[in-house]
């Protein structure tokens, strides 16, 4: 057999998907970091925990409604993007004068308490949540054997990736929305109502954490720690993509998803700080990420 | 012969007259349960160990020696430097005369240290490294229910009878994994079996699929998992949906808990070989206690829930049958009175403080065979512990030679 680079072509396929699929999750999350930093400047550290709370919510939905995963698809967003309204109106709202610090501190608080609390209640080692029974199985690509369901991650976040940039990048309200981070108090002399739009973008951005988490609770079991395990990894994609930039966070998490999916096959024991790697050589060579704009 | 009879019975007679002397000290008997409180082991240990030390208390009556029992808790959060800090100040300040559970290897490791200086008893059921009841022993260190070592002794070689001879090995890349990644190629290599490959993936590591891959591209007949903990659960998980067991390859878990397989569930773990020490399963006696156990706790023991209750039950009874606290006195007679407990089958302790006794090999049961949450697991073989366990005097530990 010919071999690539060293490694059998099959074997090199086969994580180049795996990197995609894992790319869209980070894709997904981050996006909800850049949309809510570039948005209201604050850096939500609560984003892991309300993915973790995503994949819950879609649990708790089975367990006690029987309610499955396409009806937890819609309700676990809707439902989270409600706690992260609750969130920014009672606590984030009254931070914006504030150093971005501040914003920071408070959802890592929140973070840990939600973490804390759901620990305490369900444990650690996680529920487990079953693959729909629309995606059971799997095809053999030739090169390796793809699971329908992540098959259909990838198309689902892509398709939401592309329709948030789309949101705010090309229609009338995103142009609003833009205008308003820019420019508030302009804005707002409009007549266009600034702190609504600002709570929308919040929930709408842990939104998509929560979608994020439903999508994640077939792959990995539903546990406590979830969300903690991925935010930093997320963090650095959105700083290598440049923080506050929608393109840089889907392209970057999408990139770092294939590049680690690669280093798993070279050098297995790096493959966790290889996205800590870049990080550190993006900024040293673009301080502002990849995509993002000096402030 | 005489002069030897009448030698063991003054040196027997001094012991007795300063174990008298002693009696207890600070006039109690205080046990320490120092666990994973929050971390990834806080199912397989945690809260119950310390409701599986209380009832060992409660059992024993609340009093040894007409003295009270005090129990003390503390979350070392997996963390060495944490447990060390801990068990130090409950030696020095509050009087603790023994450590029990002492779940993961690095912690485990540095409390038994600790310990070994001060004289003071520390059972480890819940941390698998072997080294425990190696060079690292200590005169007052008992290993309780698992270790690598046996771990490896008793899966390896029923799959590889089974025709399993070729393998792939995936590894936590910790202490603990290499240790286990070690000792199962040392039974291949003495099989005969075939190593065809090891990968050792970050420790913990959410996605495990790519190794997986690897490991299916391998063409191993047995993939197995040399993790733990949330590494276990998703590994098997991930294997069952890249189709590793459908493609025809066993998949072959070295270490889970029945908190682990109770997680994956039935209907993805079905068919998967384990190792334990205790089940809650085995007979009327496991049965009876884990009933009593659940109604307390909520939930049947793990091995390791039921080590803690079993080394703090022997523990109070060595006390009473010494008449003393004082750490290498107990030891010594722990080693000598026989275990006697609801937990441990066929159960002697080796001069390097490694406890021998049945070992389990159990194969996890389709969800139609199971008949309760906690029905998971179909006997496969019984090991005794002389052969599940390292000899002894094997182990490298100088009390042992």
């Amino acid at each position: 057999m010919f071999e690539l680079i060293g490694i059998p072509p099959q074997a090199l396929f086969g994580q180049l998907l795996l990197g995609l699929i894992n790319g869209s999750f980070y894709a997904l999350l981050s996006l909800g970091l850049a949309v809510i930093f570039g948005m209201l400047n604050v850096i939500n550290f609560a984003h892991g925990a309300l993915y973790m709370l995503g994949a819950f919510v879609a649990w708790f939905l089975l367990q006690y409604l029987g309610l499955g995963y396409f009806w937890a698809l819609i309700l676990s967003p809707v439902i989270v993007g409600g706690v992260g309204i609750v969130i920014e109106k009672t606590m984030l709202s009254r931070l914006y004068k504030l150093d971005h610090l501040y914003g920071l501190l408070l959802t890592f608080g929140i973070a840990l308490i939600l973490e804390g609390g759901f620990k305490h209640e369900f444990g650690v080692s996680g529920q487990s949540y079953p693959v729909p029974s629309t995606f059971a199985g799997g095809t053999n690509l030739g090169f390796m054997f793809l699971p329908y369901y992540r098959g259909w991650v990838v198309l689902l976040s892509i398709v939401v990736c592309l329709a948030t940039w789309y949101a705010i990048e090309k229609t009338r309200l995103g142009s609003y929305l833009r205008a308003a981070t820019e420019n508030p108090r302009l804005v707002q002399s409009f007549g266009i109502n600034v702190p609504v739009m600002i709570t929308m973008t919040y929930g709408v951005g842990v939104a998509l954490a929560g979608l994020a988490g439903v999508m994640a609770a077939p792959i990995y079991s539903v546990n406590p720690l979830m969300g903690s395990n991925l935010i930093i990894v997320v963090f650095a994609v959105v700083v290598i993509g440049g923080m506050g930039s929608i393109f840089g966070a889907v392209v970057s998490g999408y990139m770092l998803g294939i590049l680690e999916g690669l280093t798993k096959v070279f050098f297995p024991e790096a493959s966790n700080i290889v996205v800590f790697v870049i990080m550190v050589v993006v900024l040293l060579a673009r301080p502002a990420g990849l995509f993002g704009r000096e402030r | 012969m005489f002069k030897k009879a009448l030698l063991a019975g003054v040196a027997l007679s001094a012991l007795a007259t300063s174990a008298m002397a002693a009696g207890l000290s600070g006039d109690k008997v205080v046990v320490g349960v120092l666990t994973d409180l929050s971390s990834i082991y806080a199912d397989v240990a945690g809260k119950g160990s310390i409701a599986a030390a209380e009832m060992a208390v409660a059992d024993y009556g609340g009093k040894v020696l007409g003295k009270p029992i005090e129990i003390l808790t503390a979350d070392h959060q997996n963390k060495a430097d944490i447990g060390a800090n801990i068990a130090r100040e409950w030696i020095d300040s509050k009087g603790a005369d023994v450590l029990v559970d002492l779940v993961t290897s690095s912690v485990g490791l540095a409390v038994q240290g600790i310990g070994g200086e001060k004289g003071v008893v520390t059972i480890n059921s819940g941390a698998a490294t072997v080294r425990l009841s190696q060079k690292e022993c200590t005169a007052t260190s008992f290993h309780w229910m698992y270790d690598t070592y046996s771990l490896a002794h008793v899966t390896t070689p029923t799959v590889v009878a089974e025709g399993g001879d070729s393998w792939f090995i995936l590894t936590a890349d910790y202490a603990f994994g290499h240790s286990l990644e070690a000792d199962a190629s040392a039974v291949l290599k003495d099989l005969g079996a075939k190593l065809v490959g090891t990968v050792r993936h970050p420790f913990p590591s959410a996605d495990l699929s790519s190794f997986l891959l690897q490991a299916q591209a391998s063409g191993a007949k047995v993939v197995a998992l040399a993790n733990a903990g949330q590494d276990t659960i998703n590994s098997v998980k991930q294997g069952s949906e890249f189709g590793i067991v459908a493609g025809g390859q066993k998949l072959v878990a070295l270490l889970a808990f029945l908190s682990d397989i109770h997680s994956i569930g039935l209907e993805l773990g079905q068919g998967l070989l384990v190792t334990e020490g205790f089940y809650w399963d085995l007979d009327e006696e496991t049965r009876a206690f884990s009933k009593r156990f659940q109604e307390k706790f909520g939930k049947p023991p793990t091995m390791v829930q039921a080590g803690v209750y079993s080394s703090t039950l022997h523990y109070l009874k060595a006390v009473e049958a010494a008449g003393t606290d004082e750490g290498k006195v107990v030891a010594a007679k722990m080693k000598e009175l026989p275990i006697k407990d609801p937990v441990l089958r066929n159960a002697t302790i080796g001069a390097n403080g490694r406890v021998l006794h049945d070992m389990y090999l159990f194969q996890v049961k389709t969800p139609a065979e199971s008949t309760g949450e906690w029905d998971v697991y179909k006997p496969v073989k019984t090991v005794p512990g002389a052969q599940a366990f390292q000899d002894p005097k094997q182990s490298g530990c100088a009390l042992a030679q």
